[in-house]
């Protein structure tokens, strides 16, 4: 059971830094359906990142993960930007077509450029920077029990996941800056009469989202896979990506909710490999089991449904979500 | 002191019209520019051969070098114009069906069922009809589930969809390790319940398959352009308050345009398993439902040019796989890669479609002497289809006059 509370927090962060990467662009006004691809493109980036810094330094992978990630990240959210901002193009079809791309490019990059197998391959080294440093936990933790394992027993980017979480819930709340964002998220016309600059506001959120998005899709291959890249690697991050938008809807465009959503579905994504904890005398056939991975999707389903039917106006998505802004126009 | 008021380098203003020629050009260019950036990329990267011009031999080798080739080519752009052609409908009432993908796994998955159960116990021809219904009726469903939602409750359409694309996935892969509890996960071909060929050429077995979306493609073509339902979900789509006060019904033409779309994504479904493959696996969608959003957005709707989109997506597909031999790459994912990149650019052509940039009045000179003969031949061209249209229909005026 522990160990569940663990796993559930190992890939919550990953659903937050998405979820919360996703709030930050949509709170600009663009509802960015690229998400999915920019994490997977963050996951090749932060993996370069590792084989740069060749297991050298811990605290050097680590910031060479991050900080290649996030610059990646933000290079295809870069794209994302010029279209839809400067070029004004449809937020859906560019979104999509980043999905598509991201996709695409994280698997070329991660096996044709990196290379992952064979005499050449970085598996090994990535694998052993996985578990040495990005597992790497406080020493007394593991005397603390439970408490100690569940809360102190990670590693130290999970902690940085929500602290990012925090920072972003205070800046929208409380700062200026957040205001303006709003702001411009609600009606850009408005914000720019006001003397906000749309243009930049728009690109710096998106530009930060992406990154915060992508740091996400560097966990999950860093921390939560411990560094093992499967062959499936794209198509699961791809998955999480998609979850991670539709937590958006569920978690209000809150991020400091968002901890707690996000938890929600770690707890229900990481459910199915947790069966025989929750029922030590059930036993379920082969075919039984693959029904299980279900559950993720379909409480996403239902949490859609009910957020849609309670309809609070209070909480809606920012009113210019998905429009192009040009000055020009009426 | 007051500042010195500098004018901008340029900005940016809406372009009233434009002429045919020019929108088919800018979008030629866009084209090319990023089969070119395309070719960089591969040429840069391959570890084996760096030859720029053998990308663009290898693409075309890919669906031309054997009739079997050019075959598959024929069919999966007809497959893609189905997918495109059945979002078409949901997209015109912007209803966002991103589960494309998942509506055809289910038809593939119903097909299946229908073999697997049946099979053997009816004949063939018998099955071929409960298959087409049983594929198409899942495809309406799986559409219909979020279209109910979104009527009643105005639910988030396009992340319910995605979420189904999942649900079906995951279930494709429990009926395959109900139906083959040993097995590996995956499944060889039923042997009951194919559908008919012409014969075991490559041209009997892919020509009806290839066909049939042609004819589904006019169909809904006639279907959009002419009926009142057409007219309804247009309506619908440019302003749900204009349907309500006109007396459309929003809800019974939500419901309705995403059933026949989930029903021709299921029929999809029904050749892909029917026709072309005889079993199902998770990824035998080829992630359709989201290429198919790009043709269909594309193409602005339009067929002809809807067509031409699909087989050009197909040829960077198909012709991408016979890249990756001849590069040295081992990544499927590569395709992915380069249409991606041809979609950024072919979006980004739609800004200069209906934005136009004026410089500061300096640059304004430069900029007119690099791009007018451009837009000189564009203009050309478009006078002299003028003309050749006006001197057409001169010529059939008297002849009509003459049969009166």
């Amino acid at each position: 059971m522990v160990e569940f509370f663990f796993q559930a927090i190992g890939i919550a962060v990953i659903f937050l830094l998405g979820c919360v990467g996703e709030t930050l662009t949509e709170k600009s006004g663009h509802l960015n359906l690229g998400i999915p691809g920019i994490m997977c493109v963050g996951a090749a980036g932060g993996i370069l990142g590792v084989v740069v810094a060749n297991n050298a330094n811990g605290f050097l992978s680590i910031l060479l993960a991050v900080i290649f990630a996030a610059v990646f990240a933000a290079i295809a959210g870069g794209i994302y930007a010029f279209l839809t901002v400067t070029l004004r193009c449809n937020q859906n079809v560019t979104g999509l077509a980043l999905t598509i791309f991201g996709n695409g490019f994280s698997s070329v990059f991660i096996n044709n450029i990196i290379k992952i197998e064979g005499d050449s391959g970085h598996g090994a080294m990535l694998s052993e920077a996985g578990n040495k440093f990005f597992l790497a936990h406080l020493p007394f933790s593991d005397l603390l029990g439970w408490f100690g394992k569940i809360f102190l027993g990670h590693g130290v980017l999970i902690y940085v996941a929500i602290a990012i979480a925090v920072v972003a819930a205070i800046v929208l709340r409380f700062t200026r800056i957040g205001l303006n964002l709003r702001a411009v998220g609600e009606s850009p016309a408005t914000a720019d009469a006001a003397g906000i600059n749309v243009t930049a506001y728009k690109y710096s959120f998106i530009l930060i989202g992406s990154a915060i998005a992508g740091l996400g899709g560097m966990l999950y291959v860093m921390q939560l896979m411990h560094g093992i890249v499967g062959a499936e690697l794209a198509g699961t991050v791809e998955g999480i990506g998609w979850l991670c938008v539709a937590l958006v809807i569920f978690t209000l465009w809150k991020p400091a909710l968002a901890i707690l959503g996000s938890f929600i579905f770690g707890a229900l994504y990481i459910f199915p490999s947790f069966l025989n904890v929750f029922f030590p005398d059930a036993t379920f056939t082969f075919a039984q089991l693959k029904l299980f991975p279900l559950i993720p999707y379909v409480a996403t389903i239902i949490v859609l449904v009910v957020t849609s039917i309670i309809g609070n106006k209070e909480n809606q998505a920012p009113a210019a979500l998905g429009l192009s802004y040009f000055r020009e126009d009426r | 002191m007051a500042r010195e008021h500098k004018e901008p380098l340029f900005h940016i203003v809406k372009r009233m019209n434009m002429g045919g020629t020019s929108k088919v050009a800018i979008r030629i260019v866009s084209i090319l520019i990023g089969l070119i950036i395309g070719a960089i990329f591969v040429v840069a990267l391959s570890p084996t051969s760096h030859n720029f011009f053998g990308f663009f031999g290898s693409m075309v080798s890919g669906i031309s070098s054997t009739p079997r080739r050019l075959w598959l080519f024929l069919l999966e752009g007809s497959l893609l114009l189905g997918v495109s052609i059945a979002l078409v409908p949901a997209f015109k009432m912007k209803f966002w069906n991103l589960g494309g993908n998942g509506q055809i796994l289910v038809g593939c998955l119903a097909t299946c069922a229908v073999m697997f159960y049946l099979g053997g116990k009816l004949p063939d021809p018998a099955l071929w009809p409960i298959m087409l219904v049983a594929s198409v009726l899942a495809g309406a469903i799986w559409a219909l589930i979020p279209a109910l939602f979104k009527a009643f409750f105005k639910t988030n359409e396009s992340l319910f969809t995605l979420m189904l694309n999942y649900i079906a996935a995951i279930l494709i892969g429990y009926f395959i390790s109900l139906w083959y509890p040993t097995g590996t996960g995956s499944m060889s071909p039923l042997p009951h319940g194919a559908l008919p060929t012409l014969g075991n050429t490559p041209f009997g077995k892919y020509f009806l398959p290839t066909i049939i979306f042609f004819i589904v493609a006019i169909a809904i073509y006639f279907y959009l352009r002419f009926s009142k339902h057409g007219y309804e979900l247009s309506v619908v789509g440019e302003s749900e308050n204009t349907a309500r006060y006109i007396g459309i019904n929003v809800k019974v033409v939500t419901i309705r345009t995403m059933i026949l779309s989930g029903a021709l994504c299921g029929l999809v479904g029904f050749i892909l398993s029917g026709a072309v493959h005889q079993m199902m696996s998770v990824n035998m969608d080829s992630n359709m439902g989201f290429t198919g959003i790009m043709v269909a957005w594309l193409s602005h709707f339009n067929p002809a040019v809807m067509i031409l989109i699909a087989y050009f997506v197909t040829f960077v597909t198909r012709g991408m796989s016979q890249v990756n031999t001849d590069f040295g790459f081992t990544d499927e994912k590569l395709s992915s890669v380069i249409s991606g990149i041809i979609f950024f650019l072919l979006i980004a052509s739609e800004f200069f479609v209906s934005y136009r940039i004026v410089w500061r009045a300096d640059i304004q000179k430069v900029m007119d002497k690099i791009a007018y003969p451009f837009v000189k031949a564009c203009d050309s061209t478009d006078s002299l289809i003028k003309t050749i249209k006006v001197k057409l229909t001169t010529k059939k005026q008297p002849a009509k006059k003459e049969a009166e």
